[in-house]
């Protein structure tokens, strides 16, 4: 089958859709189903794998190969299919549940193997399979099922989270902006190594409006940093503009009139490629109220890919040593003969 | 061969020698060079290492002993033997620790330097306890460590380094005593070391050969004729290197690539470290970073056409239930290895027991079935893993390989098999997208289809929830879920269609039948040969396959008017037997940590038989 004919209905498959109506899954959904044909990658070598929950229902409604395996399992199952066939495209789908709470650890040593893989991760800070407890991403004090009182759990930030996994590639976007999730999703797959993608997606039935300040068209453009490489980091409407200095790692907001120099104000230049992570942490940092929410490409740098060292110890063995012989390797070492 | 030119010898059919000292003398080295040296001797041989968990205990206390039993003879053995004959013992604690397991009257070559009063009552000794052993035993007392040192001074090594040494200094001692040929110890450590080194063992190994054909404290040395066994080619093995090569060997044989996930964890990380020596096989090793990922990534493999394998001991193996239930559910080809060790929860990490059969059964959330094979003999892990990944391809199953930590480690002379002869199971993936559904079962086997990632046309979901049938779509409707309760249980079952009929090893009908599976095969052939010798009516039956049975199973078993399940668990076979054929078997547990004596599973035997039999 060749890709160039493909079309985004080509992506959809025949299972009814059964997230909540105004899920914030169903936009993610489209864009991914928009962006695959896009790719150039044969429908065959996709491969979607999810955990549990509702993100990880994900791949039946693609109509690529899918594995819907076990909770905070996928990086897992993905390591194994993608180490197996490095020319596969795989795509881990997740939620901060899933692959923060119970999946932390394989996410944690997913990100550091650096696998040419995409995680998405699903970021609606709320437990929606299970109905409605707080998750590892909820904000302190927040009152569920399970926390009548207020949660009392320190959130992990997934985007620091992965930076401090030694992630290669870490970017951020919102399910509802679907040109800028489009673009995310292109950039992820471009990037060599394991991409780390955020989405902010919306409950509506257990935590509507968690992100409304940026998945609001009108508010998004005063709170959130749309990041672009070699760009100052500015920020808001006309006759608000505002950037972010950076000063000893630690960020701070400057106001900018309308026609002023953002440089010549000190604000800092968004880099992707910094070699050392600390950037991408202070630019991780900044949350709303006091900051914007950045979005984009937080950081992009070359690594090796997990996959590929192997295969070049595979082929520097099979050099030194030749194709594997049984007959030899039962043979080695020492060996008597017991005659008739 | 080396051999004794100015002593006399005397002929000998069998000796155990067990080699014991401190966790950091080089015992589990000393033992394997040992066993080497003896198997190109010819003889038939047995071993059982047995060492504590702990790295390097204290110095000198019981708790850092580590042993190494060498059983070898001029006829067919299958045990380590249950007592030893010989006991070298590099200090008092090894002594204490291994002078009640020695045979009455056996030989003890002690190292006497050790025996001073700081170690003495470092290994609990209140007094000196060599003049009572001398009544009861041969006692030799070498003074190893001065005759080690004075060996090396011509060498500039330390005192500590030089004592490092003396392990070898014994070994060549005992290499005299029972005509070993030193050759392939000193190939192995030229090939090892250099220098000082190499200097250094190879002298003290030559003067402990020197020194049995100089010293009075040996009049005579001891010849143990070559084993009458099968002709062929042989060699020593492990049942974890051979467990190691199985897996590479089905690789090969079955023509695809293997996939290794693995966690490193007593006594199973041996496999990984062998097989992650042979990339040059196209064999992928994945160190995960946990027993749960190592299961995952074995099925991901396995999803994408691999022949996937995990290998794990008890406590990994409960952590795997979830992932491999999975694919129970998708019906994926993973071959998983148990490599059992004692529990409950860490129990004792370096010892044997057999009590993960019914967690390997009924370990899963829901009805699970899944195949589980049993390796006999260390030399047999190599076939077991052949035909668990047959099994698996086959029939679109996990299976489950319980090995144990006896088998593990222990060793013994191998008919190296020939390539050509081996079986080359035909592996199968769809490619015809004409009609193609997930779950549509092949008539035969009840296989569904192995539709791997990069077929064009063949894009399908699969996961952990239930799946209409043939289609795979996600279906909650009753009758749906119970014909896949039902489909799943019959595949597993049907399994039993293709094994081999039950072999019996004596009578095929009697009074007594003894039924065992795993690493307890040496010591229950051997008790029920022994015990037919004297004239009792007991056969034997040793399960390979412990789900499912094969399908004569209960029809043999009702020819015998007793049934005896010798087993290192508290009774697991012995009551799925019961559950399964309604016959009434008698469960002989043992749960020490240690494989059976032969003497134990005879004693049962006689006792079941009336005792007087005889």
């Amino acid at each position: 089958m060749s890709s160039a004919v493909l079309t985004r209905k080509d992506f959809v498959s025949d299972q009814d859709v059964r997230w909540c109506p105004g899920c914030g899954d169903y936009s993610i959904l489209a864009n991914v189903q928009k962006v695959m044909p896009e790719l150039g990658v044969p429908r065959e070598n996709v491969v979607f794998v999810s955990g549990i929950g509702c993100s990880s229902r994900f791949p039946y409604y693609m109509d690529t190969f899918g594995f819907h395996t076990i909770h905070g399992r996928a990086p897992a199952f993905a390591t194994g299919i993608k180490v197996s066939r490095p020319e596969l495209s795989v795509w881990v789908v997740t939620g901060d549940g899933d692959g923060l709470s119970i999946g932390g650890n394989h996410l944690l040593h997913s990100i550091r193997r650096n696998l040419d893989i995409q995680i998405l991760l699903f970021n609606n800070r709320v437990y929606g399979l299970t109905k409605g407890q707080y998750s590892p991403t909820s904000r302190e004090g927040m009152r569920t099922k399970s926390s009548p009182d207020g949660a009392i759990d320190h959130p992990v930030d997934p985007i620091r989270f992965a930076l401090g996994a030694g992630a290669s590639f870490v970017a951020r976007t919102i399910d509802v902006d679907a040109s800028h999730l489009q673009q995310t999703l292109h950039r992820a797959h471009a990037h060599p190594g394991t991409a780390f993608v955020e989405i902010l997606q919306n409950c509506p039935v257990y935590n509507d409006d968690e992100w409304i300040e940026v998945e609001d068209r009108k508010q998004r453009i005063a709170n959130a940093l749309r990041l672009e490489d070699g760009e100052p980091l500015v920020y808001g409407p006309k006759g608000a503009r505002r950037g972010i200095r950076i000063e000893n790692g630690v960020p701070s907001v400057v106001d900018l009139a309308d026609d002023a120099d953002p440089a010549a104000a000190g604000v800092a230049l968004h880099r992707e490629s910094h070699a050392s992570p600390s950037y991408a942490f202070a630019l991780a940092s900044l949350a709303r109220p006091e900051f914007p929410v950045p979005v984009g490409v937080i950081r992009a740098v070359e690594a090796p890919t997990y996959e590929a060292a192997l295969d070049a110890q595979t082929r520097a063995a099979t050099q030194k040593r030749g194709p594997g012989d049984l007959g030899a390797l039962l043979r080695s070492g020492d060996t008597w003969t017991v005659e008739a | 061969m080396a051999s004794s030119a100015t002593k006399p010898t005397e002929e000998l059919d069998r000796v155990a020698i067990r080699f014991a000292g401190d966790s950091g003398d080089g015992i589990q080295l000393t033992g394997t060079k040992f066993t080497e040296a003896t198997a190109l001797a010819g003889n038939d041989l047995s071993t059982f290492p047995d060492f504590p968990a702990e790295i390097r205990a204290p110095a000198g206390s019981l708790a850092g002993v580590s042993g190494f039993q060498v059983h070898f003879a001029s006829e067919d053995i299958r045990t380590p033997a249950d007592e030893p004959d010989v006991l070298v013992a590099l200090n008092p604690a090894a002594l204490r620790a291994n002078v009640g397991d020695l045979r009455g009257g056996g030989m003890i070559v002690i190292n006497a330097d050790a025996f001073n009063a700081k170690s003495l009552e470092r290994a609990g000794y209140a007094e000196d306890p060599r003049e009572e052993l001398r009544d009861r035993y041969q006692l030799v007392e070498v003074p190893l460590s001065t005759l080690n040192r004075e060996a090396l001074k011509e060498l500039k090594l330390g005192t500590r380094e030089a004592d490092r040494c003396k392990n070898f200094f014994a070994l060549g001692l005992m290499y005299w005593l029972y005509h070993r040929p030193l050759e392939p110890t000193i190939r192995w450590l030229e090939a090892r070391f250099e220098g000082d080194v190499l200097e250094a063992n190879l002298t003290v190994l030559k003067a402990g050969w020197n020194f049995g054909e100089t010293t009075e404290l040996f009049p005579v040395s001891f010849v143990i004729p070559k084993a009458k066994i099968e002709p062929g080619e042989y060699r020593n093995v492990t049942g974890n290197t051979a467990l190691a090569w199985g897996i590479v060997g089905a690789g090969v044989q079955m023509q695809r690539p293997v996939f290794l996930g693995a966690y490193p964890i007593t006594p199973a990380s041996d496999v990984l470290h062998e097989i992650a020596r042979y990339r040059h096989f196209g064999v992928k090793t994945f160190q995960a970073e946990d027993e749960i990922a190592a299961a995952s990534a074995a099925i991901g493999a396995a999803y994408a056409g691999m022949l996937a394998v995990c290998t794990t001991s008890g406590p990994g193996f409960v952590l795997k239930q979830e992932a491999l239930n999975l694919a129970v559910m998708t019906e994926l080809p993973v071959v998983v290895v148990d490599i059992q060790r004692a529990g409950p929860s860490t129990g004792m990490p370096t010892k044997t027991e057999q009590g993960d059969l019914m967690l390997a059964l009924y370990g899963r959330n829901s009805d699970s079935p899944m195949p589980v094979l049993a390796p006999a003999t260390p030399g047999d892990c190599f076939h077991t893993m052949l035909e668990a990944f047959s099994i698996a391809v086959r029939f679109m199953t996990p299976v489950v390989v319980l090995s144990d930590g006896y088998l593990a480690n222990s060793s013994e002379p191998w008919k190296i098999p020939d390539v050509d002869t081996l079986p080359r199971p035909e592996v199968r993936y769809r490619t015809d997208p004409e009609g193609f559904l997930p779950y549509e079962r092949d008539p035969e086997t009840g296989a569904r289809p192995w539709a791997i990632p990069g077929t064009p046309g063949l894009e399908h979901r699969v996961g952990g929830l239930e799946s209409e049938e043939r289609t795979g779509n996600v279906s909650y409707l009753p009758e749906n879920h119970a014909r896949m309760v039902r489909m799943r249980a019959e595949k597993v079952a049907g399994i039993a269609r293709e094994l081999p009929p039950v072999e019996v090893n004596g009578a095929k009908q009697g009074e007594l039948v003894v039924v065992g599976w795993g690493g307890t095969h040496g010591a229950i052939t051997s008790a029920v040969n022994e015990a037919r010798e004297a004239g009792l009516d007991v056969s034997s039956i040793h399960l390979r396959h412990l789900n499912p049975f094969p399908s004569d199973l209960g029809e043999v078993l009702g020819r015998f008017e007793q049934v005896l399940v010798p087993e290192l668990n508290g009774g697991q076979l012995s009551r799925l037997l019961r559950a399964e054929y309604l016959v009434p078997a008698v469960s002989l547990p043992k749960e020490q940590g240690q494989p059976f004596k032969v003497a134990e599973i005879r004693a049962r035997i006689d006792a079941l038989l009336g005792g007087d039999a005889r």
